[in-house]
């Protein structure tokens, strides 16, 4: 096994340590580039898997009536849909993302704890294993939402239950180790010269993030550890019938929950911000602005979770102050808005894929936080609570926002991993198609929310149809595009035109200095950054 | 079906490019409604929408500008600037004078939607598996509200109805001009009460009573339909509200009719009903309340809920057959009937579930019987 130690890096020239040979390579490694790849590809499998069950539940609602399947098969796909998408598609992508990055940017060798990198990356194809092998029950997969709200998902769940709580504590572990190892890799194996306010964007937002998810993934755990008392061992945390209290479990719930959704976002703020100064050939406007505002957003994280209950029966001086801090939310937001477009001001732009994907998501990510601000106003969300307008606003912030930061840094990423350029036609059919498929399928449901439709329901009034029948359309659109990238990385693996170290002609920072394809070992002998 | 198929996609097409007022019937919009409290809450919404708006314009047009204006491929020279404290605490301080501004109109409402003292009708609203409950306090008036569209409907066996999924047996009938305080609960699992024309929408929590307030204003009498806004489980979609305001004359009748017709229930359950009535009976009982989970064959559903076609107590043990229709049985969704079907439809449904689907037991359950077993 090689690790990139000090007393390693004394053998001197690197250039003989290959990988190890066969399947023990991806099992065995410690090499961050090797695990960012695997959390990578294993995130990607996770998409296409919730992306089928997304479409299932589409093809449902085309049209009134139950048509294909039943609905408690309809509530599991919904469940399993949300589940795997958060925990299996966006987080490991940003984890996949931060282990190849964060050393590249800050010049360091390795991740600061490469055996336990190993550990949190092989947890989750197991946890996720056992999350889906409940599909093929005789009680079926968890039905009761991704919100999971008690005593739905506890006196009156299915006996998959049990697993979903195993398997999110499995998930727990793993995101919380991958947090540490990235706090500690920040803090401690920056180059020399590289001070936390030179830091790339990238590396500050994933630190905050990180912080986050040390903070309320144990809060996860020990929600789900209170189901699994109330379910197996006599308690009435969440029962009323024994003096328990079912609005706790929301309150325990989104105080993981509103962090996390932040978690789902930060490192997407961090890739766009790499990437519009590349594509303007402009720095970043306003950066020490952009890491306040970042700290901001993560502070106001933890104060604003009661906004999902203000239906609940939250007292009249609770329901203000929710209200209020949510609001200030828009504040932060608003900066990072204002500085990226502050970025292209005047800059020299040229629009490559990843450029075309970061706009994108300035764009939608700003509509979504738009509903989002509507949706603060505590009295307009007694109509906008638990309808599409809800279904709608968060997938605006999850898909072309988290997703298309995602997507993006891939691309922009992706000549440097493999060392071929794609082929910029394919990547710009890729992005127009992505566009124009996730406008179709979430824009209708604001107007379908606003109208009156419930989300949850497997089917609908006939009033939601002509709506239901274009956002079923655009998810399909949206959802084979999504082939199309597959395609396109395979071939840029295979080959393709050499690319240069730089690699775009405005990037700049440690990464581009490096060789690429970059090699298995980096930075053996730290950069020193003026 | 591809054609229909396509023949909407068309109209779709059609509808986008047509006027604003071809748009009305689409549904774009949160309906205003009817109450007071429901149109400051539109308001509220518009005014937040349109400032959203005009953010977006100002915000994208800059940068539409610099897209189109700032690219390399028309010979842009990037400038290097990248710090402004001006501007920056300019774009602080210009969203938190909007977003006070946004504060105080939002607070008055809340405030407004908060106060439920001096209510002139108050009405216990209880959430079940899948239905829901009305009992009126202090009138002696309450029933269940169960939905009427039919699964050949739902299952496209038959052409929908011009209200499918949004139709109730029993509507929760108001009066206007007076203030109806709805306290809501629930019975099982969490439920949300939502009207969207009175802007009325609670959780219904087990173990807490949750008030909000309505008060329809004269002249608005009519029928306003609602429905569960909180996933509650397979039927989540399938219990929806019907609210019908009257006058306050006509709400008093109405009251009368239906204390009436308690009485007149009671009376019939003790009378005698042939195997023949009750099998008929039974059968309209089971489709419209148990069917949901024990399958419109007694197949049941999964493991959760259980089959009654060849089931043990359904042949062999009316005693326990009579009891768990009658008490339901805890921490499972068998809830208990007894308050929500008459004597007569609970004899007459177990009396069909002892007969159908090939449990030919050839027992007859008669309402006395079933008075019996409830003292």
């Amino acid at each position: 096994m090689t690790t990139a130690t000090a007393s390693h890096d004394d053998h001197g020239d690197h250039s003989h340590h290959g990988p190890a040979k066969g399947i023990m390579r991806w099992v065995l490694t410690t090499n961050h580039k090797d695990i960012g790849t695997m959390y990578l590809w294993f995130s990607f499998i996770m998409l296409l898997t919730g992306g089928v069950m997304a479409l299932i539940v589409r093809a449902e609602l085309f049209q009134p009536g139950m048509q294909l399947i039943r609905p408690e098969f309809y509530n599991q796909m919904t469940t399993m849909h949300g589940l795997i998408m958060v925990f299996g598609a966006i987080m490991p992508a940003f984890v996949g993302l931060a282990n190849w990055m964060v050393p590249l940017m800050i010049g360091a060798p390795d991740m600061a704890l490469p055996r336990m990198n190993n550990w949190s990356f092989w947890i989750l194809p197991f946890a996720f294993g056992m999350l889906l092998f409940t599909l093929f029950t005789e009680a079926g997969a968890p039905n009761f939402g991704w919100t999971f709200y008690a005593p739905l998902s506890t006196t009156y769940a299915p006996s998959s239950v049990t697993y979903f709580i195993f398997g999110v504590h499995m998930m727990g572990i793993s995101s919380i180790m991958g947090a540490i190892n990235i706090i500690v890799t920040i803090l401690n194996l920056r180059a020399p010269g590289m001070t936390m306010m030179k830091m790339p964007l990238f590396v500050w937002t994933w630190f905050i993030t990180a912080y986050l998810l040390v903070a309320v993934m144990p809060v996860l755990a020990g929600v789900v550890t209170m189901m699994l008392m109330d379910i197996h061992f006599g308690t009435a945390f969440f029962d009323a019938a024994g003096g328990g209290d079912p609005v706790l479990f929301q309150h325990v719930f989104w105080f993981f929950g509103h962090p996390e959704v932040y978690i789902m976002i930060l490192p997407a703020f961090g890739i766009v911000s790499q990437i519009i100064p590349t594509f303007a050939r402009k720095p970043l406007f306003g950066y020490a602005s952009m890491v306040y505002a970042t700290s901001s957003i993560a502070f106001l994280s933890f104060i604003v979770w009661a906004h999902h209950m203000f239906t609940v029966g939250l007292p009249l001086q609770a329901e203000l102050f929710f209200m209020y801090a949510t609001m200030l939310i828009a504040i932060p937001t608003g900066v990072k808005v204002f500085n990226w477009v502050s970025t292209m001001f005047r800059g020299s732009m040229t629009f490559e894929t990843p450029m075309l994907f970061a706009l994108a998501f300035v764009v939608l990510f700003t509509i979504g936080g738009f509903s989002g601000l509507m949706l603060s106003i505590a009295p307009a969300d007694f109509q906008y609570h638990d309808t599409y307008f809800v279904v709608a606003h968060f997938h605006y912030v999850l898909v072309p926002g988290a997703l298309f930061g995602i997507i993006a840094g891939v691309y922009y990423w992706l000549p440097k991993w493999t060392g071929h350029y794609y082929n910029e036609s394919l990547g710009k059919f890729h992005f127009w198609m992505s566009f124009i498929g996730v406008n179709v399928t979430f824009f209708p449901m604001h107007f379908i929310g606003l109208a009156g439709m419930p989300r949850r329901i497997p089917d609908y009034a006939l009033q939601f149809a002509d709506f239901n029948a274009i956002a079923t359309v655009g998810a399909f659109i949206f959802g084979f595009s999504q082939l199309i990238f597959l395609y396109l990385l395979i071939k840029t693996i295979r080959g393709g035109e050499k690319a240069t170290d730089q690699v775009w002609e405005g990037a700049e920072g440690l990464e581009w200095t490096i060789p690429s394809p970059a090699p298995y070992h980096t930075f053996a002998e730290a950069p020193h950054v003026k | 079906m591809f054609f229909r198929t396509w023949q909407r996609l068309s109209s779709v097409v059609l509808g986008l490019v047509l006027a604003p007022a071809a748009m009305a019937d689409w549904g774009l919009n949160m309906p205003q409604g009817i109450t007071e409290v429901s149109q400051s809450i539109f308001e509220l919404h518009m005014l937040i929408f349109w400032i959203c708006v005009w953010i977006g314009v100002v915000v994208f047009g800059v940068m539409f500008y610099s897209i189109f204006k700032h690219r390399k491929s028309k010979g842009a020279v990037a400038s290097k600037f990248h710090e402004s404290l001006g501007l920056e605490l300019l774009w602080t301080a210009v969203p938190t004078v909007i977003l006070i501004a946004m504060a105080v109109p939002a607070t008055t409402v809340l405030i407004q939607m908060y106060d439920t003292t001096n209510s002139d009708v108050d009405i216990k609203v209880t959430g079940h598996q899948w239905k829901w409950q009305y009992d009126y306090l202090g009138e002696d008036v309450g029933f269940f509200s169960n939905l009427t569209t039919t699964d050949d409907e739902i299952y496209n066996r038959t052409e929908k109805g011009e209200n499918y999924l949004e139709e109730v047996d029993n509507h929760v009938v108001v009066p206007t001009g007076q203030k109806i305080r709805f306290l809501i609960t629930s019975n099982d699992v969490i439920h949300a009460w939502w009207v969207p024309e009175i802007a009325v929408k609670k959780d219904a929590i087990p173990g807490y009573i949750n008030e909000s307030w309505a008060l329809i204003p004269e002249g608005q009498e009519g029928i306003y339909r609602g429905k569960c806004a909180e996933l509650c489980g397979v039927q989540h979609g399938f219990m929806p509200i019907v609210l019908e305001a009257v006058t306050a004359d006509e709400y008093q009748v109405w009251l009368d009719d239906q204390r009436a017709g308690k009485v007149a229930e009671a009376a019939a359950a003790q009378g005698d009903f042939s195997y023949d009535e009750l099998m008929v009976e039974g059968a309209a009982v089971y489709a419209r309340s148990c069917a949901g989970c024990h399958g419109t064959e007694g197949q049941g559903m999964g493991s959760i809920f259980p089959a009654l076609a060849g089931s043990s107590m359904a042949l062999n043990d009316m005693a326990g057959h009579i009891d768990i229709v009658i008490n339901g049985k805890p921490g499972t969704a068998m809830q208990s009937f007894s308050a929500q079907l008459t004597d007569v439809e609970i004899a007459a449904v177990i009396t069909f579930e002892r007969n159908a689907w090939g449990n030919d037991t050839g027992e007859t359950v008669t309402p006395k019987m079933i008075i019996d077993a409830k003292k």
